[in-house]
């Protein structure tokens, strides 16, 4: 804020983006229920264009101040770091009620489906043939992410922002081979407690992914202009390197319980 | 810019207000917020109390659904829209930063937005008690009567939606509170030099981030079985409604530290201020608050004696719930030894801490008699139970929130309380909250059975006398509305640290009320915070 401040840390001028989005999440959740009951889409939309919004000028702020090397200290990129690890491990625990549920279905498996699982009749999905593509594409972008971290470290921006592409193409093809996934699977949300988990705990994972690859790709723009991304600043594209690891061990663990311990 | 004084930098208007990114004005509005949302909460207690007051009760029409929906409606409001906001959005917001010498929070925009998100969650939860039958599953939420069959309209999912609000705002609240503890100590002020209001923020903070999202979790899966089909708690499909009842108390047990950690931590700081003496036991009373959040993420179950749990798991979760005591009594006798030989003085705050000493003991105590898997299936679901967690949360964290108030009114608005009217406050408090709940102990040891808006006429002079303690708590909580306000606007100009040489922490070394911006020179801390000299 001034040169005569005597702590390290950031003091921030009134902002709008927390009450846009606040009030943006009250017409989506309002829109949501709506859009459940009524079939009344139009709040929704209107929430989630001001989530998305408060959401994107929130970040825009955060890029401006982050070039200003008085407002982003050591302390201040110390903090964000701390909030973005105890970020990950909410989402970690998130995921934990998924499993949870999966294990309790799958290692107690009731009657209903006939004592076995997966459920007695339902054809479960070959985890050798799109799963385990995707589990080495989401491994392979896991080292090119750390191969773009490498590079950044050493001031080789060049090879910083081709590994860091590479990231973001490997992300997308995950996505889409997700999707086609889904689209040819022999079971719907609805049917029953295989399906429900499944697409439960691998759709969430799958919007992590999108979010994950969203934040790689503000990175990637950013590390193409000029003055983003140092060799001793680029604390955002850490972050954005640590989500991805997060969301590349998440689909381990879905691989190895959900699709291969679903196998038969 | 650079010859700007601090005075200038404040934001005038309404965007100091809505778009706040100052760590004291979100903690203000929280505060305010609080006492709307215990109003709120109060109206639907009174409700049920006058429904209650007599036998075969009239007051709500014979409507049972909409008795069932005050019940839900008190609970909800009291956790996640008085006691939270109040306790860890108010108390803590304002006092974590100063009494750890920080000028701010880590994060002031995600500050903000914790505070803001509660306004929709209020809202939402405002909706589910209107629209359509309203929503009566309590605050627990189980299925099958949360799921369609039980409450087929819209008033559930306003509801869940509610609670995904308040907890995106815990979650992104705690983040905040553990970066800043971890991240903006002043120099010297090492962990355990810290007061241990801080210490418990920070615990609460650990424990609302372990298991909200479990809940979150939990509860989308609800929101899709309701609207989409899937059968993850209806047996039909090969689901198990038991399942929710373990995600919902994998958090809503922890939930109970969360209320009770931040008033344990007000109630330390308070007897040691009036007792003129260091806190007795600072490093065991930290290990206890620390050992209270591990251990109560272990207990859940036994809130789930009744259904059908193997006898391993109840013998285990009975006795995983027995330990917490240790920790527990641990925390009491420090503080009766804090103020053993102490120089006493009786203002409000202590007697609210006193009173807390107290009733919370005995609240604790009802507890270890619910822990025992065997007793519990006899008391389950009776007003023994109600009673139990009224004494430790409509006592122990509310207590915990007075005191909070009284302690620290004049820091926050500059002006002192008259201490004549807070003590009449609090004693028509404890006389009217012991006669509210004192009875129901008596009446569930009979086998009252909660959220039933009616019972036999053996139970009905217990009943009176809880429902005349209910109007009395109502009526001392008009006159804390009074007091606040008086105080606000008429009190006593107060000077920066009125308890005297108690009163060590940073926070009564800075004028009341403190300055826009404080501590931005960073404050040293040397030697032992916890001597007094």
């Amino acid at each position: 804020m001034s040169s005569e401040k005597k702590h390290p840390f950031q003091i921030i001028d009134p902002s709008p983006w927390p009450l846009v989005i606040s009030m943006g999440a009250l017409l989506l959740t309002l829109g949501a229920v709506l859009a459940m009951h009524n079939k009344d889409f139009i709040t929704l939309f209107i929430g989630a264009l001001m989530v998305l919004g408060g959401c994107g000028g929130w970040w825009r702020d955060m890029i401006i101040e982050s070039k200003d090397t008085s407002i982003y200290t050591k302390e201040v990129k110390n903090g964000l770091k701390i909030g973005m690890l105890i970020f990950i491990g909410t989402e970690i625990m998130f995921f934990v009620s998924f499993f949870w549920v999966y294990f309790n279905a799958s290692l107690f498996p009731p009657e209903v489906i006939g004592s076995v699982w997966p459920p007695k009749g339902l054809k479960t999905i070959d985890p050798f043939d799109l799963p385990y593509l995707n589990t080495l594409l989401l491994l392979l972008s896991g080292t090119t992410v750390t191969w773009a971290h490498h590079s950044i470290i050493e001031g080789n921006k060049k090879d910083f922002t081709l590994a860091l592409g590479l990231t973001i193409l490997l992300g997308l093809s995950f996505t889409c081979f997700q999707a086609f996934e889904y689209y040819h699977a022999p079971f719907l949300f609805k049917g029953g407690i295989y399906p429900s988990t499944f697409y439960m705990a691998t759709g969430f994972h799958g919007a992590h992914v999108f979010l994950g690859t969203i934040f790689l790709i503000v990175c990637y723009f950013r590390s193409k202009t000029q003055g983003h991304y140092t060799q001793e600043s680029h604390t955002s594209f850490e972050l954005a390197a640590w989500y991805w690891h997060f969301v590349d061990a998440v689909w381990l663990f879905l691989f190895i319980s959900i699709y291969y311990g679903s196998w038969r | 810019m650079n010859e700007h004084t601090p005075h200038e930098h404040t934001p005038k208007g309404w965007r100091r207000w809505l778009l706040s990114t100052n760590h004291k004005d979100i903690g203000s509005m929280y505060l305010i917020f609080s006492i709307i949302g215990g109003i709120a909460g109060l109206i639907f207690s009174i409700v049920i109390r006058m429904q209650l007051a007599h036998p075969g009760g009239t007051v709500l029409g014979g409507n049972h659904q909409l008795y069932n929906v005050f019940i839900t409606s008190h609970a909800l409001i009291m956790i996640f829209f008085a006691v939270m906001p109040g306790l860890i959005g108010g108390f803590g917001n304002w006092f974590v930063p100063l009494l750890i010498g920080a000028p701010d929070m880590a994060f002031p925009r995600l500050n903000n937005i914790s505070f803001w998100l509660m306004i929709p969650a209020l809202i939402m939860a405002g909706l589910s008690t209107v629209v359509g039958m309203g929503a009566g599953t309590g605050w627990t939420m189980y299925p099958p009567l949360s799921s369609l069959t039980g409450h087929p309209d819209m008033a559930v999912d306003f509801l869940l939606f509610s609670l995904h609000l308040a907890g995106v705002s815990s979650i992104l609240g705690s983040l905040n509170f553990i970066t800043t503890i971890i991240n903006m100590r002043a120099p010297g002020m090492d962990f355990f030099k810290m007061p241990l209001f801080v210490w418990t923020i920070l615990v609460t903070s650990a424990l609302l981030l372990i298991t909200l999202p479990v809940l979150a979790g939990g509860i989308t899966m609800l929101i899709t079985d309701r609207n989409f089909g899937t059968t993850f708690f209806d047996p039909s499909g090969g689901g198990d409604p038991v399942l929710f009842q373990h995600l919902f108390w994998f958090f809503g047990h922890p939930e109970v530290y969360v209320i009770i950690l931040p008033a344990f931590g007000i109630i330390s700081q308070i007897i040691s201020t009036f007792s003129k003496k260091p806190v007795f036991g600072y490093v065991s009373m930290v290990y206890a608050i620390l050992s209270i959040g591990v251990i109560g993420c272990g207990v859940w179950a036994h809130h789930m004696f009744t259904v059908g749990l193997s006898p391993s798991a109840t013998v285990y979760f009975s006795a995983a719930t027995m330990v917490i005591a240790v920790p527990t009594g641990i925390k009491v006798f420090s503080w009766l030894a804090t103020m053993w030989g102490g120089s006493i003085r009786f203002d409000t705050p202590m007697l609210f801490a006193t009173g807390f000493i107290l009733l919370f003991t005995l609240g604790g105590l009802t507890g270890v008699v619910l822990s025992n898997g065997g007793m519990n299936i006899v008391l389950h679901d009776t007003y023994y139970v109600v009673g139990h967690f009224h004494y430790v949360l409509s006592m122990g964290a509310v207590f915990g929130l007075f005191g909070g108030f009284y302690y620290w009114i004049s820091k926050i608005c500059g002006r002192q309380y008259p201490e004549i009217w807070g003590r009449i406050h609090f004693w028509m408090l404890f006389i009217g909250v012991n006669m509210i709940f004192i009875p129901m102990h008596f009446v569930g040891y009979n086998g009252m059975p909660r959220r039933i808006p009616d019972y036999p006429q053996a139970f009905a002079p217990m009943n009176y006398i809880a429902s005349i303690g209910a109007y009395l708590t109502a009526f001392s909580t008009l006159i804390f509305l009074g007091v606040a306000l008086y105080t606000v606007f008429r009190g006593k100009k107060a000077q920066s640290n009125p308890w005297g040489v108690g009163a060590t922490t940073l926070e009564w070394t800075l004028p009341s009320p403190p300055p826009y911006h404080t501590f931005e020179t960073p404050p040293h801390i040397g030697g032992d915070l916890h001597e007094h000299k």
